[in-house]
């Protein structure tokens, strides 16, 4: 029996696939020769649901795309419906959706590396990211009562105000995270077998990068800094901060350091929004039923995955027209063929793991 | 008798006159089945990540026997079914389910995997019992890792008032029943 | 909440080449909540992409979505309607494409200038049936190949059909 040309299926039941994602693999030997990803598993018809919603009630169901960092499409949701009708959010309820979306960004990247260790070979790591995670997730189950799917944000603001116990919590989480990242850098930066498993492997460039649409932390180990953040600031992220790295690698371990920076980024943002948090309400005066008069708008948000965006077609009535979610993850799968070509089957784990999807966010 | 798919040692939790020595043996073999069940590694959704963290350090689910997630069918005994199953979804969960050997044991977690959660859509099954038999079902959007461990307590319970040597040490055909 | 402030004049430099380029392509234009919605003739809507990218900067496509304007549309409009939202970084602008099409109306895919289109128009194929001429792959990208209908169209019910 010859071995080339030979097609493989990885998934949609697969321990690395993130998620229920089938990979059709041709490979020679151990060379790839195409690699095509087959989505719609978790195909859940959330932009047809959407449609029969009232817009509050769509925001738990938003924690359902990208369920590793919840909080980021609350964010982008009601930044697009408060952008179409026209609401003003109070500066207080502005600095606190930073710290949850930053939070959520720690968090998010946490379970990133954990996920990407354990597919790479390296266990332990797995175990680390989740119990770096918990604190944090301690910090959501107290602020807003859930631990994964948390409904974080309301429109108009948040549902809470941010008690001085909580701050108190969220600097002790802070505090202890600079170790924690060390401990996982020691382990990982310097290892000869990480290296080897991640330094040229998924190599894309930077005009190519752009071509597909890639988005994200991905984008920025391409060495191109785009952040929503910086470029189109919402939310009052122009009062901070922070950096935006970049590699100029574009491979795994490219995005390996640009993710493990960015955990250090939000942790600076978080502490300056801590320290200057102003007075003020948490939430705006929204009405109940809450109706907006026929308009459309698009709004992008920079989530822990990439460039998250809704797209919002009101039309008088309290349920939109139509609603379309961007996601970052369904475009960066995209150029999972390209970052493939020319490698060895054992790369695509990483590879995959590098592009960090989520396939809820995919499939909606 | 039961659906073709279910397997032979459900509906052997009541059991009328059996033999002293079996019921002992029937204690040893079901504790020795509920303090290592190997789950299935399938995370379809978010209740994945809850798994995950279920396992991982904090909520440790090794002092049960079962951290050992198995990534093929043919080496797993319970299947935890974490997450919505799809139309597109549900002949493979059912393959999977299928290529399990005896015992088997299946744990719906999370909304939707019981009833479909809150998606009342054209492309979700509403519920993963329609495709194959669940003996727990763990509610929760997601559940938290005590509620699954509570499940999975539960379960543990459910096993050990099981016979598995009246399935052992049956005399005659089962495909007859 | 709104974004930072448009830049309203360079917004209409843009659509001022756009005009001058495409001509009576443009068959409207709009600019609401921050945002220009310039309306195309489907056939111009390719090389009006093309130009933007090449000449303009708008080098992103952040998205392409799609929109069925109903089974009966009203006196002068056309079923489906496909946006597309492209974005120039250097200068922070977005502009919004919009082209109208009927039922069983193709549009030309834009895949060869931008490749991040190539499964955003699968995904409007799979939701509303509309067809890209042009496409290397045009099949379904979430639902099986055997599954009837299109979902998000609007007489297409919640649940499904039977």
């Amino acid at each position: 029996m010859s071995f080339k040309d030979l097609e493989l299926n990885m998934g949609p039941q697969h321990p690395s696939t993130h998620g229920v994602l089938r990979l059709k693999v041709k490979v020679d030997n151990e060379v790839i020769h195409s690699i095509e990803p087959v989505v719609g598993y978790l195909h859940r018809g959330m932009e047809k649901l959407w449609e029969s919603l009232t817009y509050p009630q769509i925001m738990p169901l938003t924690d359902r795309l990208d369920y590793i960092a919840a909080v980021a499409n609350n964010f982008g949701y009601a930044l697009a419906v408060e952008k179409l009708a026209g609401i003003e959010v109070p500066k207080r309820a502005q600095y606190i959706r930073v710290i949850l979306a930053e939070l959520m960004r720690i968090s998010s990247h946490l379970a990133w590396i954990g996920f990407q260790a354990n597919d790479i070979g390296a266990v332990s790591v797995l175990l680390y990211g989740f119990e770096d995670r918990e604190d944090f997730l301690d910090i959501f189950e107290a602020y807003a009562g859930g631990r994964l799917t948390i409904n974080a944000m309301r429109i108009g603001g948040v549902p809470f105000d941010l008690d001085a116990a909580l701050i108190a919590r969220i600097r002790a989480a802070l505090a202890g995270l600079p170790h924690r990242i060390r401990e996982i850098e020691t382990l990982l930066n310097e290892n000869r077998i990480w290296k080897h498993r991640t330094q040229g492997v998924g190599f894309l460039s930077a005009a190519e990068a752009v071509d597909y649409g890639l988005t994200g932390p991905c984008l920025r180990a391409a060495g191109i800094p785009w952040d929503m953040r910086k470029d189109i600031p919402y939310s009052s992220y122009e009062d901070f901060e922070f950096d935006v790295p970049t590699t100029d690698r574009s491979d795994v371990y490219g995005r390996y350091l640009v993710r493990m920076q960015e955990i250090r980024q939000s942790a600076r943002i978080v502490t300056q929004a801590l320290d200057r948090l102003p007075e003020g309400e948490h939430i705006a005066k929204v009405p109940r039923v809450l109706k907006i008069p026929a308009g459309e708008v698009f709004h992008t948000t920079e989530a822990p995955k990439g460039e998250l965006g809704f797209y919002i077609k009101s039309n008088g009535t309290d349920k939109p027209e139509r609603m379309k979610m961007k996601s970052p993850s369904f475009i960066n799968l995209q150029s999972l063929p390209l970052m493939c070509r020319g490698g060895i089957f054992s790369d695509i784990v990483g590879i995959l793991g590098s592009l960090d999807i989520v396939l809820g966010e995919i499939d909606k | 008798m039961s659906s073709p798919l279910a397997s032979p040692h459900r509906g052997t939790e009541s059991s009328e006159r059996s033999p002293f020595l079996l019921t002992k043996l029937d204690r040893f073999i079901t504790w020795a089945q509920k303090n290592s069940f190997w789950p299935l590694g399938s995370g379809l959704a978010c209740c994945a990540i809850e798994m995950i963290a279920t396992a991982a350090a904090r909520y440790d689910i090794a002092r049960f026997g079962m951290e050992l997630f198995r990534a093929s069918p043919r080496q797993a005994d319970l299947f935890i079914v974490a997450g919505t199953v799809t139309n597109k979804m549900a002949p493979i969960v059912k393959r999977l389910y299928e290529q399990m050997p005896d015992p088997k044991w299946v744990m719906a977690m999370g909304n939707c995997a019981i009833c479909g959660g809150p998606f009342p859509t054209y492309s979700v099954l509403q519920g993963v019992d329609k495709v194959i038999p669940v003996d727990v079902y763990v509610a929760g959007c997601p559940p938290t890792p005590e509620g699954l461990l509570h499940g999975l307590i539960t379960l543990q319970e459910k096993v050990a008032k099981t016979h598995p040597t009246q399935v052992m040490f049956k005399r005659h055909d089962r495909r007859t029943d | 909440m709104t974004d930072g402030p448009t830049d309203r004049p360079a917004l209409d430099e843009a659509l001022a080449a756009l005009t001058a380029r495409a001509g009576d392509a443009v068959l409207g234009t709009a600019f609401a909540k921050g945002e220009l919605t310039v309306r195309l003739r489907p056939d111009a809507v390719i090389a009006a992409v093309a130009f933007l990218k090449a000449e303009r900067g708008f080098t992103a496509l952040n998205d392409m979505i799609g929109l069925d304007n109903g089974p009966a549309p009203a006196e002068g409009r056309k079923r489906f309607t496909v946006l597309y939202q492209l974005y120039n970084r250097e200068a922070r602008l977005r502009i919004r494409l919009a082209a109208d099409v009927a039922e069983g109306e193709p549009l030309a895919s834009i895949v060869g200038v931008h490749k991040a289109a190539d499964w955003a128009e699968r995904e409007i194929f799979d939701m509303f049936g509309v067809v890209f001429e042009g496409h290397p792959d045009l099949r379904r990208v979430y639902l099986d190949p055997e599954f009837e209908g299109h979902p998000l169209r609007k007489d297409f019910p919640l649940r499904g059909k039977a």
